[in-house]
């Protein structure tokens, strides 16, 4: 049982420290939007993840209505629902509901992959220590990106701004690179995320983020449908 | 409108989308269309929240098009993520210092 905790917890180190880094840049840019700094930590300590957080302050920044947030965290982290059935199939039996209750909180895109490529079944000891210092990591650097907006100067700041945005076309350029549909998927988003902003200004941002991205994937799942054996 | 209201909303439907599936089901989904529309989603997601919100994001529209530039460049590269982030952030600090 402990030991493998500890198996967990060693896996989770790299995922933690890259959260520590990333969700320094969501502190930054949550106080710039007039987040303070607690509210910025307990948005990182509640949902723990980044898309979507994102999303949400931008949306709270531009005065939105609750139903945007709603809409747009359930598309945006409609993904967790297909990680998490994908990863029911490797749990072992001790996993009672409550502990599957108490371990879907904690699935996000990089403990999805460490979990799903582990070899054998999946236990609540080794995903509870899988989860812990990716918690640790998010929380504690939006803490400190949130406190060090108001210490660093605004130069630095507003430079730091940049830095989540970096951290997605850091995940979609290498695979648009090699897939020709997910590079339409991107361009395609981008193209009506840009149209909705400039030309249809009664759209919000929230709702922008959602028709944009469900445009792009209803014409890329129309014309590209993925191989059976595509792992999601 | 509150801020903590906000926050409840947020924290609560995205745990709801994790923890039902996770908790409730115990089957896959089998529609095709379904299964490679949730595959093109998450890169859909992240490109209409970077474009155009990203130019908007630092000092000025200069330098951000140029931390833009500057990422996708070094991500083309497959370079880690954080590398790609300091590329942006440094390259759009070192461009509001020059002009």
């Amino acid at each position: 049982m402990q030991k493998k905790f500890t198996k967990g917890l060693i896996d989770g180190v790299p995922i933690g420290l890259g959260y520590l880094s990333v969700s320094f840049g969501f502190g930054i840019l949550a106080v710039k939007l007039g987040i303070p700094v607690f509210h910025a930590w307990l948005i990182s300590a509640a949902c723990l993840t980044s898309a979507g957080q994102v999303a949400g302050i931008e949306i709270i920044a531009a005065c939105g209505t609750l139903a945007e947030i709603a809409i747009s965290q359930f598309v945006i982290n409609l993904r967790y629902s297909l990680m998490g059935f994908s990863l029911t199939q490797k749990l072992d039996h001790s996993f009672t509901t409550a502990k599957r209750m108490l371990v879907s909180f904690g699935i996000t895109d990089e403990v999805f992959a460490v979990a799903v490529s582990k070899k054998g079944k999946l236990s609540p000891a080794y995903m509870a220590g899988l989860i812990t210092l990716p918690f640790c990591g998010w929380t504690c650097g939006t803490l400190a990106g949130a406190l060090a907006s108001h210490l660093l100067p605004k130069a630095i700041t507003n430079a730091l701004g940049i830095l989540l945005y970096g951290m997605f076309i850091a995940i979609f350029t290498p695979p648009a690179k090699k897939s020709k549909p997910i590079l339409l998927a991107v361009v395609l988003a981008a193209f009506c995320s840009v149209i909705i902003k400039y030309l249809f200004t009664f759209i919000s941002g929230g709702f922008s983020i959602i028709f944009s991205a469900l445009i792009a994937s209803v014409v890329c799942a129309a014309l590209f449908p993925i191989p059976d054996e595509e792992e999601l | 409108m509150s801020l903590i209201l906000y926050i409840a909303v947020m924290a609560g439907v995205t745990y709801l989308v994790r923890m039902v599936p996770f908790t409730v089901f115990r089957t896959q989904i089998r529609s095709k269309f379904m299964k490679s529309l949730l595959f093109y989603l998450p890169y859909a997601v992240l490109s209409a929240m970077t474009f155009p919100a990203i130019f908007y994001s630092t000092g000025s529209i200069g330098s951000a098009t140029l931390g833009a530039v500057v990422a996708i460049i070094v991500a083309f590269f497959d370079k880690p993520l954080i590398l790609v982030a300091l590329a942006a952030s440094l390259s759009a600090l070192i461009f509001d210092y020059i002009f």
